[in-house]
């Protein structure tokens, strides 16, 4: 089954990233590019996004807040947190806000776990 | 778009050095959480081509003008300097919230400069080590050592060649959660090995769409 997944990074160089290892992984799904807590807000509002894959460093609204919000309007959406900073607190803020944390640099194997743990989470659902 | 002439970076060129940098900084700050105990909250990176003087005042700027810093020295492809940068009696503050509170603060006054080395080494490898992987170019680092001095101290050079005065600075600010510790990583390049940086940086990435 087909997914639409949204990537939140601030950088150029890791939406880059990201995309080309979903090339890879999920060469079918349908990846939408956000630069910021706004624009991913925006993508989610008017468009049928199911995953989400955030970075946490990011000007403004970090990447955990910006999780916290998107919980709000959709408490089942299969998130994850993208970071290099495995912090105790990052990682267990993550899980309190059930989403995942995949660690930069990013790797095809991480997150294809990610990838098949909320594909399988969001076929329950249907 | 890239860009030839040294002294500038394009936008693609300046987001994929933050970002790389940004990996290495974000690892070095779980290796601190580590050794603190303390979340350790880190600013967005910013990176910029700077002359040397300016590099101090940003430095400086809201912090006192006596600041304490490890040093490591790197070689490689490119080559350059790692700065850990603490305003004068924080790093004092991180050398005791890394030992504890138990020991006396005479043991701590003693201790502060080796410590402060060791910390320093282990944040700035972490730190180095990360980008090194990232880029897949290996990368020799010297022993740390711990300089003080105001911005020019930390930033001054014995070549004085005609571009020697031009550097890549990128710093990240870092704060320790519930400890009145602030500083910050500075990464320093010259001009040769900004140079050299670009062409990595540009092969990195093209790889990308391979």
């Amino acid at each position: 089954m087909k997914h639409h997944v949204l990537v939140v990074d601030d950088s150029k160089l890791a939406r880059m990233v990201m995309a080309s290892a979903f090339r890879r992984l999920r060469p079918d799904w349908i990846l939408t590019e956000a630069v910021n807590a706004e624009d991913a807000l925006l993508a989610i509002a008017s468009s049928s996004v199911d995953i989400a894959l955030v970075d946490f460093n990011m000007p403004g609204t970090d990447g955990l807040e910006l999780i916290e919000r998107i919980r709000a309007i959709n408490p089942d959406m299969p998130m994850a947190v993208v970071s290099a900073n495995a912090q105790e607190e990052i990682i267990s803020r993550a899980r309190e806000l059930g989403a995942a944390f995949v660690a930069k640099p990013l790797t095809d194997e991480a997150l294809a776990a990610f990838l098949s743990g909320a594909a399988l989470r969001l076929r329950k659902r249907v | 778009m890239t860009t030839d002439d040294a002294s500038d970076l394009s936008e693609v060129e300046r987001d994929a050095i933050s970002e790389i940098a940004n990996l290495g900084v974000s690892r070095a700050a779980a290796s601190l959480r580590q050794m603190v105990g303390e979340q350790v909250l880190l600013s967005v990176p910013a990176v910029r081509i700077v002359g040397r003087t300016e590099a101090a005042t940003l430095v400086e700027k809201g912090n006192s003008p006596r600041l304490v810093a490890v040093q490591q020295r790197f070689e490689g492809p490119f080559s350059g300097r790692a700065l850990l940068i603490f305003p004068e009696g924080q790093s004092f503050e991180l050398v005791r919230s890394i030992v504890g509170p138990e020991h006396p603060l005479e043991d701590i006054i003693d201790l502060e400069q080796e410590a402060l080395a060791e910390t320093g080494n282990i944040i700035l490898n972490s730190c180095l080590a990360t980008i090194a992987n990232v880029l897949h170019k290996p990368m020799r680092m010297s022993l740390p050592s711990v300089i003080r001095g105001d911005g020019n101290t930390m930033f001054e050079t014995a070549v004085r060649a005609p571009d020697a005065d031009l550097v890549l600075f990128l710093y990240i600010d870092f704060t320790i959660r519930s400890r009145d510790i602030k500083g910050f990583i500075a990464l320093l390049l010259d001009l040769p090995s900004i140079i050299s940086l670009k062409e990595i940086v540009r092969d990195f990435i093209d790889a990308i769409d391979r």
